[in-house]
């Protein structure tokens, strides 16, 4: 039986940087617990000889020719945004000096 | 005349051929059926009414000055996880609102060069994750058989478009089911093709291993049609595969004697409805009338395939999830330092069912889990696609059920995740292995509500499983029945 705790609840959200209400991180603990315990099924697949599947494809790095050729307008590329300066995205600080 | 919102992309095109119509007279058409239930359906989260009727303008110009092609002045909807320059894209979630693209996703790109015209962008669940539509941020979609029902999911408001006229075709998008189980609900016909088969630049990921871009029509044959102009390599997406030119409709005969049909025991589980069970056995009865070669397969892994896309596919989204962060779209909530930004951006732009994921996701790849959880799942979606591997070396499609139920009520899974995920146990695993697969209406159940007919074929076989649901059809008329629903005011 899988159970999540509150911190592990808290822990994973800190990971994928998501605010989580009360509420909604006691529906996840319960819910996420039922989805995994309902995955621990898998766990008795003997899968010792077996390869993981990561894409179904064979092919590996894909090349292009390396020709110079326009990119997407800068204007359009910010028109999305609030966030700009000077022509650029304006990004918070990240690394203090 | 018939209806023009009733027709076949078929007959359209070739009404538009001989001069009888114009792409102006079948756009306004679409728009005027739109405008009527539309406002009882919400299939559409945008209506481009100017740009579709400036488009078939466009067309009926080209085809003056002697152009042709079948789908030059289709009008046609996109589900909105699909990019469109200039138009709004928000996948059904807060986190894009308002955001227009500054390019198309490739598989538009192609449809629009050939002249099909853009009625409007469809409902979707958030970043299509969801079995219901009912995940969306914005609407409820609702079925046109039983307005009181989903249209299924995630690409809904798609299949619902196509069902109550309000299209001659749609494009959904499918990782796990998404668009042959909205088909199979709503009754109209949709194909997952091949991973690799058509780009998804421009498709807002999801599960990158898993995603692809396919067709919901009125019949198989205009399905093969698009499915023409979708494929083909593109270099902007390296997972598109270089492959010869091939014309989908050009196979599509009604011959089907010594065709090989696999039917796996497991797909007939407790929990299928006994009127999916029977209406799915008939069909299959039918097909050996019809002179094929029905006989029994093993997928023994099928039991595994929900587990295992469950950890796959929110591991994949919780990476691609995160690009969201208020900084180059969508609303952004200033935090007092950047992570807080993240947190609060996050925290509000995404919804439940998207929230859920990303922390699933996550939790599979962290540190201590990673190799228990995701590492694991990685490793049965190899013993899943050897299953099909060995399968096809004894037959050439198989047939089964796509989806257990038929259309469900509104509300009545959204409680209990894993029960909506079970409306997906035929679909999943034919993602997780990459191959190809069609829903094609077989039936009603006792309530009048559709049943879709699930052909599997293996990687780069659409040709196969084309020619089955084709040969099926054309025997049949469920594919020609009408939905009728009472307007809401």
């Amino acid at each position: 039986m899988t159970a999540l705790s509150k911190e592990e609840v808290e822990y994973i959200a800190e990971l994928a940087k998501l605010a989580l209400t009360d509420e909604e991180k006691e529906r996840f603990r319960g819910q996420l617990s039922a989805i995994l315990d309902y995955a621990e099924r898998l766990q008795s697949l003997d899968t010792s000889d077996i390869p993981p599947t990561a894409s179904v494809l064979p092919v590996t790095t894909v090349m292009r020719q390396d020709v110079v050729r326009p990119g997407l307008p800068r204007e359009q590329l910010l028109a999305n945004t609030e966030s700009k300066e000077d022509g650029m995205f304006r990004v918070d600080v990240v690394l203090e000096d | 005349m018939a209806e023009l919102t009733e027709l076949t992309i078929h007959e359209a095109a070739g009404l538009l051929k001989s001069g009888e119509v114009s792409s102006v007279d079948l756009t306004q058409a679409h728009l005027d059926r739109i405008a009527e239930v539309d406002g009882t359906i919400r299939a559409y989260l945008t209506v481009t009414t100017d740009e579709a009727l400036e488009a078939a303008r466009a067309a009926d110009a080209r085809r003056a000055s002697g152009e042709d092609h079948p789908l030059l002045g289709i009008p046609l909807a996109y589900k909105d996880v699909l990019c469109t320059e200039g138009v709004e894209t928000t996948c059904g979630s807060r986190i894009l609102k308002g955001y227009r693209p500054p390019y198309s996703a490739t598989a538009i790109e192609r449809l629009a060069q050939h002249g099909a015209v853009m009625l409007g962008k469809t409902n979707m669940d958030e970043f299509a994750m969801g079995s219901s539509t009912e995940n969306s941020a914005y609407q409820i979609t609702r079925n046109p058989w039983d307005t009181e029902r989903v249209p299924g999911g995630s690409s809904g408001g798609s299949s619902a478009a196509v069902a109550a006229r309000m299209a001659l075709g749609a494009l959904g998008t499918d990782t796990g089911g998404s668009i042959r189980q909205p088909a199979s609900l709503s009754g109209v016909v949709g194909i997952k093709p091949s991973y690799g088969r058509v780009s998804r630049y421009g498709l807002v990921a999801f599960g990158s291993s898993l995603d692809q871009i396919g067709p919901f029509t009125r019949s198989v044959a205009d399905a093969a049609l698009l499915l023409n102009t979708m494929v083909g390599h593109d270099e902007r997406d390296s997972t598109s595969m270089s492959l010869p030119v091939v014309d989908f409709t050009a196979d599509l005969t009604e011959d089907i004697k010594g065709l090989r049909i696999g039917v796996p025991d497991e797909y007939f589980i407790e929990g299928i409805e006994p009127d999916v069970e029977r209406t799915i056995r008939e069909a299959i009865d039918k097909l050996g009338e019809m002179g094929a070669e029905v006989k029994p397969v093993s997928l023994p892994h099928t039991d595994s395939a929900l587990p295992v896309y469950y950890l796959v596919a929110p591991a994949e989204a919780s990476a691609n999830l995160a690009r969201f962060d208020g900084v180059r779209y969508g609303p952004r909530i200033e935090g007092d330092e950047m992570w807080e930004t993240y947190r609060q951006t996050k925290g509000a732009g995404f919804g439940p069912e998207v929230k859920r994921r990303i922390m699933l996701g996550t939790y599979a790849l962290s540190a201590g889990y990673f190799d228990a959880y995701y590492l694991k799942a990685q490793k049965v979606r190899t013993l899943i696609k050897q299953d099909f591997d060995r399968a096809f070396e004894e037959v050439d499609v198989i047939a089964g059920p796509v989806s257990p139920t038929t259309a469900f009520k509104i509300g009545e899974r959204v409680d209990d995740p894993l029960q909506m995920y079970l409306s997906d146990v035929f679909t999943l695993a034919v993602n997780l292995a990459g191959i190809c697969g069609i829903s094609v209406p077989c039936g009603f159940d006792g309530k009048g509500l559709p049943i879709g007919l699930q052909f599997i074929g293996p990687a780069f076989g659409e040709d196969r499983i084309l020619h089955a649901a084709h040969a099926y059809e054309q025997t049949t008329t469920w594919h020609t029945q009408a939905p009728s629903f009472d307007l809401v005011s």
